[in-house]
């Protein structure tokens, strides 16, 4: 299964391998969606883990213990599809590459597993054709 | 060999007449050539679906008892200011008008989630509107106040006017500053993060028939999923714009003036759009008929997007301040193709308009000419061009004395 994590790493945590050996300890496989460290040196990190349910229990279990905060990605943009006119002014700037553009007949695709959450094409929607679910 | 636009108006009463989108006569030409293509198609249909702000619509909604005055008064639709410099019951509303108290720009950049524009396509769509008038009251008009619902089914006129609309080429706009601008091109990424666009290109109406051969006043449309027409040239209309050797202007070029029943038109052509930064617009859909006359208006019409270039605008300090600075120039393929490449970088293009609905307008068009419901009109009289001296002109600014 996989699990969509928002994690925040304190100052102290920042230059520690923790992904590296939580991955390694729990045999995950990991995709980083969105990384940014603030100007208060706090780590953010936005990421995709697979494994058994068991291991991924476990991992976040591991991940708190350290003094990492874990929430779920519990944000999901959604694309109506009704209300988009396919005009792809949000394509450039989905930082995630989540909205793609089949070149031949033009139609905007959204692959919401790729979405961070970020609702920057929620702004930029002309029609507003994007929602936030929380 | 030429035909007349009459004998094309004979061939779609008998259903023999051969009518191509403009994508699909590129690739006819493309394998036929131009010659043998000439001679076999009669019609090609254009398409556009883009934000147009000069678009708007004239409402007659019919006295009240006792009658009122909305001419020099106030009006409001769902709130949005409409213009009441009219007669009694006659009413403008304009795609950008916002409420009195929409925030704007105040907190930056506005959202700008309901304007004119929308409120044209609720009535499209069949909804309730709710009206607002003060008035000051004469003998003839003496009620000072009237609130109520309309609906598009009720009022005696709704007149589709839009002043400026479907632009023969245009700007691709781009940032060359350190920040993020909130412009009606879109949200432009800093340090030329992304490239946007804003026409449907080689199905773009003015694109194929660059010297307006065929299209004058009184020429026949698609408008907003009804039938419309061409009823003046464009404001900003400029024929004297510099051309590429196969005509096709290097920047905006011709415009046109369009006039069409709102009651006819259909809530998936004629949208409102909220542009974050900047404010609201009209989503406009449009399609126009180019009879193949000759071999040189089919050369026109099937000049594919390669061909066809636009130039590239910083839109954070040339396009504000009016200097005419061109950062170079891409053409339709590249930036259809979701990448050009700008001072060695790569960078990601969006567009504004829908080609995906372009297309879908150039085909209903086909479907309705192929069907006998749309015949080809005559225009009454062609357009300034380029000899006639006509141009688009800065503003001179006076100082008041």
């Amino acid at each position: 299964m996989e699990k969509k994590l928002v994690l925040h790493f304190p100052n102290a945590l920042v230059d520690k391998p923790i992904i590296s050996n939580l991955v390694r300890k729990f045999d995950l496989e990991f995709n980083i969606l969105k990384a940014y460290v603030t100007p208060e040196e706090e780590g953010n990190l936005i990421l995709e883990l697979i494994g058994t349910e068991e291991n991924l229990t476990n991992a976040v279990k591991h991940l708190k213990g350290l003094g990492v905060k874990v929430q779920s990605l519990s944000k999901q943009v959604e694309m109506i599809e009704e209300k988009c006119t396919h005009c792809t002014a949000c394509v450039p700037l989905c930082p995630a590459g989540a909205i793609s553009v089949d070149r031949e007949t033009f139609t905007v695709k959204f692959n919401s597993k790729k979405c961070i959450a970020c609702g920057i094409c929620i702004k930029v929607c002309p029609t507003k054709a994007r929602i936030l679910k929380i | 060999m030429t035909k007349t636009i009459q004998e094309i108006n004979e061939k779609i009463k008998s259903g023999k007449a051969v009518v191509v989108t403009a994508d699909e006569l590129v690739e006819m030409t493309k394998e036929n050539g131009i010659k043998k293509t000439s001679t076999q198609v009669d019609v090609v249909t254009t398409g556009t679906f883009g934000p147009m702000c000069s678009s708007g619509v004239f409402l007659n909604i019919g006295h009240s008892t006792p009658k009122i005055k909305i001419g020099g008064g106030k009006v409001y639709l769902n709130g949005v200011v409409g213009y009441s410099g009219l007669a009694a019951v006659d009413i403008y509303l304009g795609a950008t008008s916002l409420p009195e108290n929409d925030p704007r720009n105040a907190i930056y950049p506005g959202s700008f989630n309901y304007g004119g524009a929308h409120v044209i396509e609720d009535l499209v769509a069949g909804k309730d509107i709710k009206l607002v008038v003060n008035a000051y009251g004469t003998d003839c008009y003496p009620r000072k106040n009237l609130t109520t619902y309309i609906n598009l089914k009720d009022i005696n006129e709704a007149i589709l006017f839009n002043p400026r609309n479907c632009y023969q080429n245009y700007n691709v706009a781009v940032n060359l500053s350190k920040k993020t601008i909130y412009t009606y091109m879109g949200v432009l990424k800093p340090e030329l993060g992304n490239a946007n666009y804003c026409s449907a290109g080689q199905l773009s109406p003015l694109l194929k028939d660059p010297y307006l051969k065929t299209i004058g006043f009184g020429t026949r449309i698609f408008l907003g999923g009804g039938i419309g027409y061409v009823c003046w040239w464009g404001t900003q209309y400029n024929p004297s714009v510099n051309r590429k050797e196969n005509g096709i202007p290097c920047s905006g070029g011709a415009t046109l003036a369009l006039i069409g029943d709102l009651k006819q038109m259909k809530q998936q052509y004629l949208k409102g759009g909220s542009f974050i930064g900047y404010g609201t617009s009209l989503i406009v859909g449009i399609g126009i008929p180019i009879p193949i006359l000759n071999e040189e208006i089919c050369r026109w019409a099937s000049i594919p997007d390669e061909e066809i270039f636009a130039p590239v605008v910083d839109y954070s300090d040339d396009y504000p301040n009016f200097t005419g600075k061109i950062l170079g120039e891409v053409n339709y393929a590249q930036l259809k193709s979701g990448q050009i490449e700008l001072f060695g970088k790569k960078v990601p293009t969006g567009s504004l308009s829908s080609y995906k609905k372009a297309k879908e307008i150039a085909s209903i068009l086909k479907e309705w000419i192929l069907n006998g419901k749309f015949f080809l009109s005559e225009y009454i009289f062609s357009f300034p061009d380029a000899k006639s001296g006509y141009k688009f002109k800065p503003l001179k600014e006076r100082p008041i004395i």
